[in-house]
């Protein structure tokens, strides 16, 4: 039987990102636990929405022409904080507070990105 | 109950430093070694009396196991406790328990690290860890930088007032010998400085140095009978909350915020009682955190305050007195620093003496903001 953490990678791999809650209410935990820390409560899984917000942003930067790359912390709606990356942005329109969307990019590792979620106008 | 600590029962009776800055063509644990020898010198004990060793070395897991060897002792107790750069905060609050419950007589800490020497980058066996990794922080470096990037957004701080950290330092490294990195350094110098990890710049972060550095621990009953001016030990308290800051409820509050109020709470003190402050500022960020988490201004405060010149030569609270891990040394695992300047000032022999000092706060910090420790020292008038 795997531990929590193969168990989460297993889902990764089949297109699932995988969250835990208590059986009887509490607050989401990510990483994956054997039981809830804190209190020890039992666990279960459920499916993220994949929604966050950006709750805080560093650009790494590369000795040129390599273009700097960012790592964010992302606030999960379901309450977790995991870290990650937002694609498709630049220094100027990656800002603390926006919505983004996680997406699971394939290959041998898979691994959750981020992407900005367009605010409805009006 | 909990948090019993004994107050004043047990002093520092020896410390030194060694090698700080650049000292090529030795090892680690010979740094540490040459260190605790003149810590013992300091305190007029022969090496021979030593029966508790505390010791963290950055390229050796059983650091306890080699100091004992190395020393040629048979130590009562070894710990090799790993609170990075708060390890030897936490050494000090088991020694001075072990010591006051009678079980050591006489504790040494000790740390040396030859990282410049040994190829002039952090040497850190420490990692991000699985859910981090994949993202590629630079660690430790990303993980301060959010810190610092959540607190400009949270609370207005400016890119200035995290400049205004390194200057102080540099002012006070400027009038003190061992100091590594002297001369002029100006707001204008940071912010022009390169841009590592956003927010942080070359010259928000601190130096990479060879140095050691060791205390040497006694009942204060014997202390008082040494050479040295009397250092009791007045508070002192770790505090861990994760290892990742990633996952910390609220980045910008610190476990400072709960082992400084318990040191001081030991102590008998408030802040506003604490003359001197000696912090682990590994970037500039760090001392705008640990000085709002120890109380000595409100949380958000941190970059008017250090921006204000408080901290600075001449400011109302002397901090980092001997240019700090921005310019005093950094070898990788700062606590002793912290701990062997304070008590300095406590004897009234550091380089930037301040007049007068009756107690010093020495506050350590390891991993990504993650482990805090805070000591307080008094002198004979508050033992």
């Amino acid at each position: 039987m795997s531990g929590p953490s193969a168990e989460w990678d297993a889902a990764l791999a089949e297109g699932r990102f995988l969250l835990q809650r208590p059986v009887d209410g509490g607050a989401t935990v990510f990483p994956p636990r054997a039981f809830a820390p804190g209190t020890g409560a039992e666990l279960e899984w459920f499916e993220a929405s994949g929604l966050g917000t950006v709750y805080s942003a560093t650009w790494i930067q590369r000795k040129p022409p390599e273009p700097p790359y960012n790592v964010v912390l992302v606030d999960l709606a379901e309450g977790a904080r995991m870290m990650g990356c937002v694609e498709g942005v630049t220094p100027e329109t990656l800002q603390i507070g926006m919505t983004v969307k996680a997406r699971i990019v394939g290959g041998e590792t898979p691994k959750i990105v981020f992407d900005p979620v367009e605010q409805a106008h009006g | 109950m909990g948090d019993i600590f004994p107050r004043g029962r047990v002093s520092v009776a020896g410390a030194s430093t060694f090698g700080v800055g650049e000292m090529p063509g030795h090892s680690t644990i010979e740094m540490a070694g040459k260190a605790v020898q003149l810590a013992l010198a300091d305190a007029a004990i022969g090496l021979s009396e030593v029966d508790g060793l505390f010791i963290a070395l950055p390229d050796d897991l059983f650091a306890g196991l080699s100091l004992a060897q190395y020393l040629g002792l048979h130590p009562r107790f070894t710990d090799n406790n790993r609170a990075g750069g708060a390890s030897f905060m936490s050494h000090l609050v088991t020694a001075c328990m072990m010591l006051d419950a009678g079980y050591l007589d006489c504790a040494v800490i000790a740390y040396g690290a030859n990282q410049r020497s040994s190829g002039g980058k952090l040497s850190t066996p420490a990692r991000p860890d699985r859910w981090d990794a994949p993202y590629n922080p630079m660690y430790p470096l990303s993980f301060y930088a959010l810190a610092a990037a959540r607190h400009m957004h949270q609370y207005g701080t400016t890119r200035e007032e995290l400049a205004s950290v390194a200057v102080a330092a540099r002012l006070w490294a400027n009038t003190n010998p061992e100091a590594f990195a002297k001369g002029p350094l100006s707001v204008e110098d940071v912010i022009a400085s390169r841009l590592i990890s956003s927010p942080i710049r070359a010259r928000d972060c601190c130096l990479v140095t060879d140095g050691a550095a060791a205390l040497v621990l006694t009942r204060t009953d014997r202390a008082k009978h040494g050479p040295q001016p009397l250092v009791p030990v007045l508070g002192a308290a770790a505090a861990t909350w994760y290892n990742s800051v990633t996952q910390a409820d609220d980045i910008t509050i610190t476990a400072a915020a709960e082992s400084g109020p318990r040191a001081m709470a030991m102590a008998g003190l408030t802040p506003g009682q604490i003359d001197t402050v000696q912090l682990y500022d590994a970037f500039t960020i760090n001392t705008i955190l640990f000085l709002e988490d120890l109380g000595f201004c409100a949380k958000g405060e941190g970059g008017k305050f250090v921006a204000s010149g408080a901290i600075s030569p001449g400011g109302s609270l002397p901090v980092n007195t001997n240019g700090g891990g921005l310019s005093c040394c950094h070898p990788g695992m700062y606590g002793m620093f912290a701990m062997v300047e304070a008590v300095r000032q406590m004897r009234g022999t550091a380089a930037n003496q301040i007049a007068g000092a009756k107690t010093a706060l020495a506050h350590g910090n390891g991993g990504t903001l993650s482990a805090q420790a805070t000591v307080i020292f008094g002198n004979a008038e508050t033992a």
